[in-house]
C-alpha cells in the first residue's frame, strides 16, 4: 500500500520524525518514531475547566429524563447514514470537538440495515411512529441482515436458537467488533486514504479471471468501490461541520478532531454491539505533546481537547430493543479505548496522554463509557500503575487486560474490542460469534439431548442416561457427542451471519480504515463454565442421583457428599474447566469458517449470565433452574471461599491460546479488603495485578464497592446517577440496569475482609 | 461463657496436637509435624504488608470477648493438616506473592499453641520459598516462640489488647505481663513489629488506656507501625451459630472521630499509627 504522492504541506507533519509511514499507510511506526514514554506520577494532572464542567452539566441534566423514559429522544423518520442527519451540537458556541450522531445529544438514530423488526420493536416500545414508508422500504424494497439470515438458516439452528443453547446471536443486530484506525484520518487526511484504496482496487481490476476465486475477487472490488465511497461521505460529513479532513491534521485539536469524526462516521452508520474506538491516547500525544513544546497549548487547554472528546464518546447512543437490553443491559456501546502497555523495543506505551484519558474520570465524573482498558505489565511505570490503581478504587470504572498475553500474539498496536477481543488495529477483524450454553450442554447429555425444560428433541438422540447414579466416565462420553453437535452447528450459524452482514449491513467506513489484507477471526464463546465445571465435579467427587419426571426427563439432581468447586485454585475442579475450554475450541476448529476466518473462542457472558441462568434447568452443582449463572470465566458466586487471589488464578489456568478472544474475570472488592491506608491500597491493587498478570491471568474487571452503597443505590437512585460498576467486560451505571440485573450484581461475592 | 478458667495456668511443654498418639509422636520427634488448621486464605492489606497467605490455626488460650473468629478458639474445630500439605498449598501461590508483594502469615487462633508446627510452617515458607513470614499473636504464649523460630520471621504482628490489666483479665480471660515481656524480648532481638490495638468503646477506649499501651510500645523501639483496629460486630452471628453468647452485642462499634483520637495518641509519641 504505498503511494509517493500527495505528500501533504509541511506544516501538518512539521516536527515529526521518521520516513517509512510517510510513504506508506503505518500509524503505528508513526508512533514508534514520534511518541514520547512517560515515566513519572500524576501530578502534573490537570482538572476541569469551567467551560468543561458547563457543557458537562448540559448533558447530565438529561440524564433522569433518558433514565425515565429510557431514551431521551429518537430521530425516527430518518434511516442513519454517514450523512443522513444535520450537524447537532451539545453548546454550538462552547463545543471543542464537534459532532454528534443527529441533530441533537441524546437523540438516537434508526439503522434498518441490520434488521427492520428491530427497529419498528424499538419506537413502538419507546412510542414513536413507525412510518409506512421506511417500512415498506426495509420489508420489500431493500432486504436486511436479519432478513437474509433467516433465509439461510437451517432448522436445526433455528432450534438450537430457540431453546437457548446457542443465544444472544448477531442475526437481528449489528455485530459490531470491528475497529476502524481512525487515527488514520487524523493522519494521512482522507483523501490520502482514497488514493491508497483507489490503488487497492486497482491492483484487484487486474487480477485474472480464475473461476476457484472469482466470487471473492467480485466481492472484494464492490467491497472496496463501498469503502471509497464511505470516505467521501465522511469528507462531506465534517465539511456539514464546517471543517475539511481531505487533508491531514495539523494541531492537537485538529488530530482529535478528525479522529473523532471518523470513529463518529462508523457510529452514525453501524450500531454493532461493540463499537469500540482502538489504542488512540498515545497517538493524540504525539500532537499535544507537539503544540506543547511550540507553547502554543498548555496543560489546562490540552486535558480540556481530551475532556470534550471524552463527553462526546460517553453520549454515543443505540436504539434498541428490551430483549436486547435483557442480553447486554445498561445501554452499553463499548467504545473501548485501549491504554498503556509496552512497546515491542520495551518503552513503555504510556504517555501523559494516557493519564488525562484517565483523569477524565475525575473531571467528569466515574462513567462506564468510553470502555477504557489498561493494557497492564508489571514493566508500566509506577506512576501510572498507582494512578490507574487510584482509579479503580475511586471510580470502578477500569478494566485490565494482559499486555504480556497481548503483545507476542498481535504485537504492540493492538487494541480491545467489546470487552475482552484483542485485534491489531487496522490490520484484523474479527466475526462476533456471541456464545453456547455449555451448562445446558452438559443437560442435554444427561437426557440425550432433549431439552430439560421443554422436552423438545434439540440435539442428537444419544439415549438418556439411565442410571439411578450419575457415572462421570458415561456422562463425558454424551458431553462429547452433544458438544460435538453443538460445535456445528454453532459455526454453521455463524458463517450464515457473517456472510449476511457483508452481504447486506457491511462496515464500509470501518473497513475503509483497514488494510486490504486483514487477519478474520470467527470468534466462537462460551457461558456456563463454572457451572458446567462444578456439576462435573459434583458428578466425579461426590455422588449426583438425578430426578426423573414421568416422561424420564431428568429434571432435578440429588447430591450426595461434598465436591470441590472451581474457584478455589484446586487442582480438581480446574483441570475440568480447562478441559471443557480446550475440548470445545478443539471441536469448533472441525469446522470450516466463512471468508476462512481464524477459529477463536472467548470465556464471556457480558450480562447474558442472567438470560442463560433462565433458560437452564436444574444443574447437578445445586444450582436452581432459573438461578443466574456467573459472569464470564467467574466461579459461582460464593463458592470460591479462599479470597479473590485463590478465584482469580483459578481463572488463569483456562489457556490463552485456547480462549484467544478473551477469558473474562470480574472481581467485586471491598475497600477495606485492600488495605488499611490509601497509600496501602493503591500499592496492594497494584500489585494484584502485577501477581494476576505474571500467573498469566488475561482480563480483570476490578470493582472497590461496599454492598450497601449499592443497596442505597438500588434504594435511592437518584443520588447516584454517576455510580459505575464493572459488569463482565464492561462497565455500567448501576442505576440503569434492570431490578433483576442489581440483584445479580449484589449476589456476587464481595471479597471483604473480616 | 469462658472455655478457660481466667489466669488458669496452661501446659508449658510445647504440644502442637490434640490426638494423644500424636501428641506422643511429637513429644518424642517422631511422625510427620502437623496441627490443626481452621482454614486458609488469600487477603490483601489486613494481615501484614501486601498480598498474603494467611493461615488460621485453631485453637487459642485467650477467649476475647470481641473475639471476631470464635470458630477458631477451640483446637479440635480445625482440621489436622501435616506441615507438608499446608507448604503445598502455600507454594501455588509464591509466583503471584512474588508478583504482588506480600508474603505468609500465621494467625489463629493463637498460633503459639502449636509452636512446632508453626516452626516448621515458618521456616519452610522463611527458608524454602523465599517468603516475607509474619506471626499474628497475642503474644500470651510468646515464651513458647524459640529463638530458632523467631528467626524464621520477618515481622511480628502484636496484639497488645489493654494496658489496663484488669481489663485485660476481663477482656480476655488471661494476664497481660506474658504478652509485654514477649514485646520486650522481640525489642532485644531487634524484630520488626507492628502493634495492634482493638478499639472498643466503652471498655480499651479510655485515654489512659490507649496512652498506657502507646508509651510501652514506643519504648520498644521496634514497632514500625500500629494499627488501631475498629470494633466491628461481623463475627456475632458465628459466637450465635457456636451456640455462645456474644456479650457486646450491645456495644457500639467506634466512630470516626473515635479511632482518629486513639491514632493520634499513637501519633504523639511517634509511631506510624492506621
Amino acid at each position: 500500500m504505498t503511494t509517493q504522492q500527495q505528500r501533504p504541506t509541511r506544516s501538518a507533519w512539521d516536527g515529526f520524525r521518521g520516513g517509512l509511514w510517510r510513504d506508506e499507510i503505518n500509524v503505528r511506526d508513526f508512533i514508534q518514531q514520534n511518541y514520547t514514554p512517560y515515566e513519572g506520577d500524576s501530578s502534573f494532572l490537570a482538572g476541569p475547566t469551567e467551560r468543561t464542567t458547563a457543557v458537562w452539566k448540559k448533558i447530565t441534566d438529561r440524564f433522569p429524563e433518558e433514565r425515565a423514559k429510557g431514551v431521551y429522544d429518537v430521530s425516527y423518520d430518518i434511516p442513519s447514514t454517514i450523512t443522513a442527519h444535520p450537524p447537532g451540537y451539545i453548546d454550538k458556541d462552547r463545543d471543542l470537538i464537534v459532532g454528534l450522531q443527529t441533530d441533537a445529544p441524546l437523540k438516537r438514530a434508526i439503522m434498518p440495515y441490520g434488521g427492520w423488526r428491530m427497529v419498528a420493536g424499538a419506537l413502538e416500545t419507546y412510542g414513536y411512529p413507525v412510518l409506512p414508508e421506511l417500512e415498506r422500504v426495509f420489508t420489500q424494497y431493500r432486504k436486511t441482515h436479519n432478513a437474509g439470515v433467516f433465509d439461510a438458516y437451517t432448522p436445526d439452528i433455528r432450534a438450537a436458537r430457540k431453546a437457548g443453547i446457542v443465544t444472544g446471536l448477531p442475526d437481528a443486530y449489528g455485530r459490531g467488533r470491528i475497529i476502524g484506525d481512525y487515527r488514520r484520518v487524523a493522519l494521512y487526511g482522507v483523501d490520502r486514504l482514497i488514493k491508497a484504496k483507489q490503488e487497492e482496487k486497482a491492483d484487484l481490476d487486474a487480477m485474472p479471471h480464475d473461476a476457484s476465486r472469482l466470487e471473492e475477487v467480485i466481492r472484494e472490488r464492490e467491497e472496496i468501490a463501498e469503502q471509497i465511497r464511505a470516505l467521501g461521505e465522511l469528507k462531506e460529513m465534517a465539511a456539514s461541520y464546517g471543517y475539511d479532513i481531505s487533508g491531514p491534521a495539523a494541531g492537537g485539536r485538529e488530530a482529535i478532531q478528525w479522529l473523532y469524526f471518523a470513529y463518529l462516521a462508523a457510529v452514525k452508520e453501524q450500531n454493532g454491539a461493540a463499537m469500540s474506538l482502538g489504542r488512540t491516547s498515545t497517538f493524540v500525544d504525539v500532537y499535544l505533546q507537539r503544540d506543547i513544546d511550540a507553547g502554543v497549548l498548555d496543560e489546562s487547554e490540552a486535558q480540556e481537547l481530551v475532556d470534550d472528546f471524552i463527553i462526546k464518546l460517553r453520549i454515543v447512543r443505540f436504539l434498541r430493543t428490551p430483549e436486547y437490553d435483557e442480553l447486554f443491559s445498561g445501554d452499553p456501546t463499548w467504545v473501548t479505548e485501549s491504554i498503556g502497555g509496552i512497546g515491542a523495543d520495551g518503552r513503555t506505551l504510556v504517555t501523559r496522554t494516557s493519564f488525562r484519558y484517565l483523569q477524565t474520570l475525575y473531571n467528569l465524573g466515574p462513567a462506564p463509557e468510553p470502555n477504557m482498558t489498561v493494557f497492564w505489565s508489571p514493566a508500566l511505570p509506577q506512576g501510572f500503575k498507582d494512578f490507574c490503581a487510584q482509579v479503580s478504587i475511586d471510580t470502578s470504572s477500569l478494566q485490565y487486560e494482559s499486555d504480556e498475553l497481548m503483545r507476542p500474539r498481535f504485537g504492540d498496536d493492538t487494541a480491545i474490542a467489546c470487552c475482552v477481543s484483542a485485534m491489531e488495529v487496522g490490520k484484523q477483524m474479527q466475526f462476533f460469534g456471541a456464545r453456547v450454553n455449555l451448562a445446558k450442554t452438559l443437560l442435554y447429555a444427561i437426557n440425550g439431548g432433549r431439552d430439560e425444560k421443554s422436552g423438545a428433541q434439540i440435539g442428537p438422540a444419544t439415549g438418556a442416561i439411565t442410571s439411578e447414579v450419575l457415572d462421570y466416565d458415561e456422562v463425558l462420553a454424551r458431553l462429547d457427542q452433544q458438544m460435538e453437535w453443538l460445535a456445528e452447528t454453532y459455526v454453521h450459524a455463524l458463517n450464515v451471519i457473517h456472510y449476511m452482514h457483508d452481504k447486506y449491513a457491511y462496515e464500509r467506513l470501518e473497513m475503509a480504515l483497514h488494510d486490504r489484507h486483514i487477519r478474520r477471526t470467527m470468534a466462537c464463546g462460551i457461558a456456563g463454565l463454572s457451572v458446567a465445571t462444578d456439576s462435573l465435579s459434583a458428578i466425579k467427587y461426590a455422588r449426583v442421583m438425578p430426578v426423573r419426571d414421568e416422561s424420564g426427563l431428568v429434571v432435578d439432581y440429588r447430591t450426595e457428599g461434598e465436591y470441590p468447586a472451581y474457584g478455589n485454585n484446586d487442582e480438581r475442579p480446574d483441570a475440568i474447566a480447562v478441559w471443557l475450554v480446550e475440548e470445545f475450541m478443539r471441536k469448533v476448529r472441525k469446522h470450516p469458517t466463512y471468508r476462512g476466518s481464524e477459529h477463536t473462542q472467548s470465556v464471556l457472558t457480558i450480562t447474558s449470565n442472567v438470560v442463560y441462568g433462565k433458560k437452564t434447568g436444574n444443574t447437578p452443582d445445586g444450582r436452581r433452574a432459573g438461578e443466574p449463572f456467573s459472569p464470564g470465566a467467574n466461579p459461582m458466586n460464593g463458592r470460591d471461599t479462599h479470597g479473590y487471589v485463590a478465584s482469580a488464578l483459578s481463572v488463569a489456568k483456562l489457556p490463552y491460546e485456547q480462549a484467544e478472544d478473551g477469558v473474562s474475570l470480574t472481581n467485586t472488592i471491598t475497600p477495606d479488603a485492600l488495605g488499611r491506608t490509601p497509600e496501602d491500597r493503591v500499592r496492594n491493587l497494584a500489585g494484584v495485578l502485577d501477581g494476576f498478570v505474571t500467573s498469566q491471568g488475561f482480563h480483570m474487571n476490578v470493582n472497590v464497592l461496599n454492598r450497601d452503597t449499592l443497596l442505597d443505590a438500588m434504594e435511592h437512585p437518584e443520588n447516584y446517577p454517576q455510580l459505575t460498576v464493572r459488569v463482565s467486560g464492561y462497565a455500567v451505571n448501576f442505576v440503569r440496569l434492570t431490578r433483576e440485573q442489581q440483584l445479580d450484581v449484589l449476589s456476587r461475592t464481595f471479597h471483604g475482609s473480616l | 461463657m469462658n472455655l478457660i478458667q481466667p489466669g488458669a495456668l496452661l501446659p508449658l511443654i510445647p504440644v502442637s496436637t490434640d490426638n494423644p498418639a500424636e501428641q506422643a509422636a511429637v513429644l518424642r520427634g517422631t511422625g510427620p509435624v502437623s496441627g490443626s488448621v481452621h482454614s486458609w486464605d488469600l487477603s490483601t492489606g489486613v494481615d501484614g504488608p501486601g498480598t498474603r497467605f494467611v493461615v488460621f490455626l485453631a485453637g487459642c488460650p485467650l477467649a476475647c470477648l470481641y473475639c471476631h473468629n470464635p470458630d477458631t478458639m477451640r483446637m479440635r474445630n480445625g482440621k489436622r493438616t501435616t506441615a507438608d500439605a499446608m507448604v503445598e498449598e502455600v507454594k501455588k501461590y509464591v509466583t503471584f506473592i512474588r508478583a504482588a508483594g506480600g508474603g505468609f502469615t500465621i494467625s489463629g487462633g493463637e498460633p503459639l499453641l502449636q509452636p512446632d508446627f508453626t516452626g516448621e510452617i515458618l521456616r519452610r515458607c522463611h527458608d524454602e520459598l523465599g517468603l516475607h513470614t509474619a506471626l499474628d499473636t497475642s503474644g500470651f504464649l510468646g515464651a513458647r516462640a524459640s529463638d530458632t523460630l523467631l528467626e524464621s520471621v520477618d515481622l511480628v504482628l502484636l496484639d497488645i489488647k489493654s494496658w489496663d490489666r484488669e481489663l485485660y483479665l476481663r477482656l480476655t480471660g488471661r494476664q497481660l505481663e506474658p504478652t509485654l515481656a514477649f514485646a520486650r524480648r522481640l525489642a532485644d532481638l531487634g524484630k520488626e513489629v507492628w502493634v495492634r490495638f482493638v478499639l472498643v468503646p466503652g471498655l480499651t477506649d479510655p485515654r489512659e488506656n490507649v496512652d498506657g499501651v502507646a508509651s510501652f510500645a514506643a519504648s520498644l523501639g521496634n514497632v514500625s507501625r500500629v494499627d488501631v483496629l475498629p470494633f466491628h460486630k461481623l463475627g456475632a452471628a458465628k459466637w450465635e451459630e457456636l451456640g455462645m453468647e456474644f456479650t457486646l452485642a450491645d456495644t457500639p462499634v467506634p466512630t470516626a472521630a473515635q479511632v482518629s483520637e486513639a491514632r493520634s495518641v499513637f501519633t504523639s509519641y511517634g509511631l506510624y499509627a492506621v
